[in-house]
């Protein structure tokens, strides 16, 4: 941080803070920069980019078509970004924001390097992107099955790239885009094993028209074809196990067509879409809501992103997914809508500028629907059965969370104190939804009366060293200290 | 297993870093994080569970599902993913639940 107070004033402020440093949080520190506004950006990697643009400029494979236009797109980002005067918080996590009931805003708590600084803020756009949705499959905790994301990111970080038998697993545009690359990369894959029921074009089919209009179809269908020509695919797959001893992956055995089939593989590499990665808004005490569509938790926002609470907009996929190039549109909105609620525009000239950034947006998210009726997660790899493990921290199994829910344990809070589930480092990140409807699917429930986890700050493991390192002001001290002498 | 691509072997032998894993020296490409370089080097695993005591390894690369962690400098419980590698780094298996010391 240029302007960095850890030496002489302990606490540093700003007018506006922004989360994440992927396509929606840049755009909106870049556009709220350069409405004059003091902002500030906290990311938790060490160069900005987020997950969909990681290491857009450091990546070892500068070869532009192994990774393909759409990725180095990010470059376009980050030069506005560098010049805006917004300031750059990079490898810092953020576990904790509070409303200051005095002064207005938040105070932020957010270590890196193990040293934890606060920071006040008048208002707050979270851009905390997506994660991989949970996909349980009995093994895959085993050693050699990765989410796609992750080999994604190994191959854009590092240019790291299985050897040996491969094995692609689930549905969406990511698995097939991870393949392309993979292709002109110059590895082998020697299946995808692709979920999507085979009635599921016939669903999507009405949403096409929008599909069609969209820069997706041109794309897609010229990336489909070259996986299609490299990679043998087998379509209806209805169920994956991952197989190994010794703590390793050895095989995969997995049925279609009614029939099971085992291959040999040293990786296999799990995607069922993304979802929106959500415990920061949770723990601020934003209002969440069920979607159909998804089948998972979205925050309520506005169309400028505004949540529930005052003071706090959601920009991209963690406002609910759309997609990377709807994510910068979203992030200007956002950033915009800011600059209004901090008076540095009045609200003609909110609107008036918005403008070419919602048509972009509406061109940006043609096509999602058609997407998301194609590749929605099939029922039976959101809601696993048997001794298939739903919360990989404390390997809690299934047939665990599907008996204690016929037992009456009235939600996922309760399931804690019963099973520990989501009570490990990952707080539930990679086991609530399931839990959610595991326990929606026992009780004949809905999986919006089920409701989730009740998320508390920290929202990151943080050591009592870290803890230690927070700065101390008069108010911290009086807070500790009983009887002045 | 994993490998490098080729693009990434040259920078790693014009910038490596070098880090010790369990007492042997692993060879790393400057800017790759721990889980990158420990998956470059073979290893798909890096811990034993607390719960079960059964092998883990990276899972999301992207800090939020915590299989990673590992022993680094002394300091227990840190994301392979989300730590750089640098110089002379001492990374250590992280084996089952902690004991309370006597």
């Amino acid at each position: 941080m240029n302007r960095s107070a850890s030496n002489d004033t302990p606490i540093s402020a700003c007018d506006l803070l922004v989360v994440g440093a992927g396509p929606a949080g840049l755009a909106a520190a870049t556009q709220a920069a350069s409405q004059g506004i003091d902002t500030v950006l906290i990311d938790e990697q060490p160069a900005p980019g987020g997950q969909i643009y990681r290491a857009v400029n450091a990546t070892p494979l500068r070869d532009r078509r192994i990774l393909g236009e759409d990725y180095w797109h990010g470059l376009a980002l980050l030069e506005p970004f560098a010049r805006s005067g917004a300031r750059h918080v990079a490898g810092a996590m953020v576990w904790a924001m509070n409303r200051l009931e005095e002064e207005g805003g938040f105070e932020v708590a957010y270590t890196a390097d193990g040293q934890t600084r606060l920071l006040h803020t008048r208002h707050v756009i979270l851009a905390t992107g997506a994660q991989e949705r949970p996909f349980p499959i009995p093994g895959w905790t085993l050693p050699g099955v990765i989410t796609a994301g992750a080999a994604q990111i190994l191959l854009k970080t590092a240019g790291v790239v299985p050897s040996g038998p491969t094995v692609l697993a689930g549905g969406g545009p990511l698995l097939y885009l991870l393949a392309w690359q993979y292709l002109n990369a110059g590895v082998r894959i020697d299946a995808i094993l692709e979920t999507t029921p085979p009635g599921r074009w016939r669903q999507a089919l009405p949403h096409a028209w929008g599909f069609l209009r969209s820069a997706y179809l041109a794309k897609g269908l010229k990336l489909l074809r070259a996986v299609r020509a490299g990679v043998p695919i087998v379509s209806g797959v209805t169920a994956i196990e991952a197989l190994g001893e010794e703590g390793a992956l050895q095989q995969v055995r997995y049925s279609a067509q009614g029939r099971s089939h085992t291959v040999p593989a040293e990786q296999l590499l799990l995607h069922q879409g993304v979802v929106p990665n959500s415990n920061l808004s949770r723990a601020i005490g934003a209002e969440h809501a069920w979607s159909e569509r998804q089948d998972c938790w979205e925050p309520v926002v506005d169309a400028w992103g505004a949540s529930s609470v005052s003071g706090v907009t959601i920009a991209g996929d963690g406002a609910g997914i759309a997609g990377a190039m709807a994510a910068e549109h979203r992030g200007r909105l956002a950033a915009l809508h800011a600059a209004m609620s901090l008076g540095k525009i009045d609200k003609a000239r909110r609107d008036d500028e918005v403008r070419p950034h919602q048509r972009a947006l509406a061109r940006a998210s043609r096509g999602r629907e058609f997407f998301e009726t194609l590749y929605r997660a099939p029922d039976t790899f959101r809601r696993p059965t048997g001794d298939t493990i739903v919360c990989r921290c404390e390997e809690v199994t299934a047939a665990q969370v599907r008996e204690t829910a016929r037992l009456g344990c009235q939600g996922p809070n309760q399931m804690k104190s019963f099973l520990r589930c989501g009570m490990g480092p990952c707080q539930g990140r990679f086991c609530g939804l399931t839990v959610t409807e595991l326990i929606a699917d026992e009780q004949g429930r809905h999986p919006r009366d089920v409701g989730y986890y009740r998320i508390r700050f920290p929202i990151k493991p943080v050591t009592l060293g870290e803890f230690a390192t927070l700065p101390q002001t008069d108010a911290s001290r009086d807070a500790v200290i009983r009887i002045r002498k | 297993m994993f490998r490098r691509l080729d693009a990434a072997a040259t920078e790693l032998s014009a910038r490596t870093v070098r880090v010790t894993v369990d007492g042997a020296v692993l060879a790393c490409r400057e800017g790759d994080s721990l889980a990158a370089a420990l998956f470059a080097g073979g290893s798909n695993a890096c811990r034993d569970t607390a719960v079960s005591g059964s092998p883990r390894g990276p899972f999301c690369m992207m800090g939020v599902c915590y299989d990673c962690l590992v022993t680094i400098d002394g300091r227990a419980n840190q994301q392979a993913c989300m730590t750089p590698v640098r110089e002379g780094m001492v990374v250590g298996r992280q084996s089952g639940a902690r004991e309370v010391a006597a």
